[in-house]
């Protein structure tokens, strides 16, 4: 039990995935198949780039074309950016708080869990009659016409991952509230941890009415309610609200973590306290309150009327200003300090410009008479693109490289991680930049061709062109995580050598659990204090060295998840009148609810490692680590 | 934690179900499940008062011919009453007093029954004269809205007969504790839910 160095089989090693509970593990699961959705959302979004780089092109039907539009946006969102943003919180917050694991183990292995079976259910519906095909945002009186069973596996789909957000939400909020290390007060958390912070905070709230509006989906779809049909006195408006409650925020839930990201990789890399700490941190707050505020400024053309418009677009234009609040602060926070152009450097400093000219455009939009000449033309794919890509992949790239030593023990390649960042970046502002233009010369978005007497052939295959270069750049990624895992060269602590925060003044990979003793903060980035005081620890303790009580691992959350993933087909299939659809689903349910009651029913009070354990433990980590020191040295310096 | 541990009221802390981190973070997550909870109802109301009377041309019911106050009245009385039976089992909970405890929840568990026996009677009567779910969007709305608090009210009653059960041979300790009392919070919970039900569907219904 005390030992996680111990060689174990390939089965053995999987049991332990399933069944883990170690937040550590989980951020591992969830960087796997987050991975894993994006590059399927990068093969559909090729595949939308082939159809359109050449006027009138036949590699995609019309239909076709709809289904990839429509899981490339879902795709993206919902199982590739945010599980991998989930996957660094995982692997890094707790560390960041002193925390020997999150608040809610269980909950963690089961919100993982669910997202992952709402992610396998909804990419079934490629084999099983075909895809969702009414665009990401599903509007109703679009959704509600589609024939087969797209739309439900998307409603189904995103209902049981939706559980899985919100319960990830759930226990970061606690986690962060509850166990913090002595010292580590609000105004001393790392902006990683504050951007988690905000976001889970926004899951809580945005997840249930994205919940309410799918279940009146799956309600009207397969039940026969009539809620967005208007015929029978329904409203299909209803579900454009809803949707964009919970639209608007997501962005934010996406953004901020990537926010946390960047302002990491600035302090580390350029040797310096973050500039404007407290203004980083009420920014944050206030990019999470604003918000909620602004969902209808994408439905400036609904005919929601004058005022609701006006109200509307002030409150989005006000959003740029703490945006810009931390633009500045990062600028900065570079400015003067000691700069070392690493990897993730190179993306943080590539972040700025790009998302601002995604900003900007957004401040466009937000004047609402533009925005009925922009929209649903390609300036809007342009701008989303511009925040997203810009902002969150970014992130998203720069975090791995970051981050990686920390959860798997070696590091990335940094040659190869700068051949990755030139295709990617190119390959990016190549694609979107001209789409801008192409917006503005009247390409309407979501269309499946057009014609060569319209004159958008060159600026499409321009575009088209820098999608290949980004793929390149991916595929040289996969390359490097590859020679990585195979070359296997440890790395110490503190690989990148001016880590700031808690995290990075544990081994790589951390214990399982974490700190042996409970550090003690003494301000702003604890380790570098700790650095800069001549502690070779790099750590205070708050306690001194005792048993540690942890939990135990279980197979329930997998189990819990998979009835549900059994119980959406049941539900599905009902409607087309199969006799053996409803035991599915009241058996799927059956599944779910009694191991929940098994659960709650079963005492589970976890395990105690031992004061003996933990010294011999810690005996084998310094030993690996004097051999490493031995050996070549591990990191940069 | 030891699960033996026996406790006399003098003993047994001011707030058990607090007093340990696992009863601290289960209880500030579980808040925080209540606002979420919040926002989800939020969004039902909402949507039930855009489609409150709406319908097919034609459509016999709306809300103001359809609800029949004292029947609903009843329903009231019966879960207000469940709350405060509730806050009676908390407080012998609190004084480590576990026979009491369990007969209040029982009381609780009952009144719960009643008033979900009373849901189903009406529902039942609404399909039987011919306002069914799929009738029009007023239906779905109502049903699914008031539907929705009547699954909260079978998982809070199943909640509460699950514990009890479990409990009943080894009476209170510091790990069961917090689960009581998440159970009673999200009683009241439900019961809060229902008093906007009572005022923004039943009331105003009536009114017209």
């Amino acid at each position: 039990m005390s030992s996680n160095s111990q060689k174990k089989g390939f089965g053995a090693t999987i049991w332990d995935y399933m069944t883990t509970v170690d937040h550590k593990k989980i951020a591992i699961l969830y960087l796997i198949s987050g991975g894993f959705f994006f590059l399927v959302g990068g093969v559909e979004a090729m595949m939308i780039r082939i159809q359109l780089m050449k006027a009138g092109n036949d590699f995609l039907s019309a239909g076709t074309y709809n289904e990839v539009l429509t899981m490339h946006g879902t795709t993206m969102i919902f199982l590739a950016a945010m599980p991998i943003l989930l996957a660094f919180m995982n692997a890094v917050s707790p560390l960041q708080i002193g925390a020997r694991d999150v608040a809610f183990p269980f909950l963690n292995s089961l919100g993982f869990w669910l997202f992952f079976f709402g992610g396998i259910f909804l990419n079934l519906s490629w084999f099983l009659g075909g895809a969702p095909d009414a665009g990401w945002t599903n509007y109703a009186s679009l959704a509600l016409a589609s024939e087969g069973h797209g739309i439900d596996f998307y409603s189904l789909g995103l209902t049981i991952s939706g559980f899985g957000t919100l319960i990830a939400g759930i226990n970061f909020l606690v986690t962060i509230i509850n166990m913090r290390a002595p010292g580590m007060t609000y105004m001393r958390m790392p902006l990683f941890t504050w951007t988690t912070f905000v976001a889970s905070a926004l899951i809580l709230l945005a997840f249930p009415p994205l919940t309410v509006g799918i279940f009146f989906m799956v309600f009207d779809r397969l039940f026969g309610a009539n809620f967005f049909d208007v015929t029978m006195g329904g409203n299909t408006i209803i579900w454009e609200h809803f949707f964009w409650i919970f639209g608007h925020p997501e962005v934010y839930i996406l953004i901020l973590p990537a926010f946390g990201i960047f302002s990491e990789i600035f302090a580390i890399f350029s040797r310096k306290r973050l500039f404007g700490y407290t203004a980083l941190v009420f920014a944050t707050i206030l990019i999470g309150f604003y918000g909620f505020m602004v969902w209808a400024h994408h439905m400036f053309t609904v005919g929601l009327g004058p005022t609701a418009n006006a109200v509307f677009a002030l409150a989005t234009m006000i959003i740029a200003v703490p945006t810009g609040i931390k633009i500045f602060n990062w600028l900065l926070t570079i400015w003067g300090g000691s700069i070392s152009f690493t990897v993730p450097m190179i993306y943080a400093v590539a972040f700025i410009p790009s998302f601002v000219a995604g900003g900007v455009t957004g401040v466009m939009q937000a004047i609402a008479p533009l925005d009925y000449q922009l929209h649903d033309s390609y300036f809007i794919v342009a701008h989303f693109h511009y925040v997203i890509v810009g902002g969150v992949v970014l992130a998203i790239l720069a975090g791995t490289h970051l981050y990686w030593p920390k959860m798997f023990g070696t590091m990335l390649s940094e040659k190869l991680g700068k051949w990755t960042f030139w295709f990617f970046f190119t390959g990016f502002h190549l694609t979107f930049f001209i789409q801008h233009f192409l917006g503005l010369m009247g390409m309407p978005r979501r269309v499946y061709t057009f014609g060569a007497d319209q004159g958008w052939d060159l600026f499409n295959a321009i575009s088209s062109a820098g999608a290949l270069l980004m793929a390149i750049g991916v595929i040289i990624m996969l390359v490097n995580v590859v020679m990585t895992v195979a070359k296997n060269e440890r790395v110490g602590n503190d690989p990148w050598g001016d880590g700031r925060t808690l995290e990075w003044a544990i081994p790589s990979p951390p214990p399982f659990y974490n700190f042996a003793q409970t550090p003690l903060v003494r301000g702003l980035d604890p380790y570098w204090i700790e650095k800069m005081e001549g502690n070779e620890e790099g750590m205070v303790y708050a306690e001194p060295l005792g048993d540690i009580h942890m939990p135990n691992g279980s197979f329930i959350p997998f189990v819990i998840s998979l009835g549900m993933f059994i119980a959406a087909f049941g539900a599905m299939y009902h409607m087309d009148g199969h006799a053996w659809a409803l035991p599915v689903l009241i058996g799927g349910l059956a599944i779910t609810f009694g191991s929940m009651l098994v659960r709650s029913l079963k005492d589970d009070l976890g395990f105690h490692v031992t004061k003996e354990e933990l010294i011999a433990d810690n005996e084998r980590i310094k030993k690996e680590a004097r051999a490493l020191e031995g050996g070549k040295k591990g990191g940069l310096k | 934690m030891d699960l033996n541990k026996r406790y006399t009221p003098q003993t047994w802390p001011d707030h058990p179900e607090t007093a340990t981190l696992e009863g601290k973070n289960k209880f500030v997550g579980f808040w925080l499940l209540l606002a979420a909870e919040t926002v989800t109802f939020a969004s039902l109301f909402a949507t039930y008062l855009a489609l409150k009377d709406k319908g097919p041309s034609g459509m016999e019911f709306s809300a103001a011919g359809l609800f029949e106050l004292p029947l609903v009245f009843a329903m009231t009385m019966l879960l207000l009453t469940s709350s405060l039976t509730s806050v009676y089992a908390m407080y012998h909970m609190k004084n480590h007093n576990f026979k009491a405890m369990q007969a209040w929840l029982g009381i609780t568990v009952l009144l719960g029954l009643a008033f979900l026996g009373l849901e189903i009677y009406e529902f039942n009567h609404y399909v039987h004269i011919g306002f069914g779910y799929t009738n029009s969007a007023f239906s779905s709305a109502f049903f699914t809205l008031v539907g929705t608090h009547g699954a909260h009210v079978v998982f809070g009653l199943s909640w509460f007969i699950a514990l009890m059960l479990r409990n009943a041979k080894r009476g209170l300790n510091m790990y069961n504790a917090p689960k009581f009392y998440l159970a009673a919070l999200y009683w009241h919970f439900i019961d809060v839910v229902w008093v906007f039900i009572f005022t923004v569907v039943y009331l105003m219904g009536v009114i017209g």
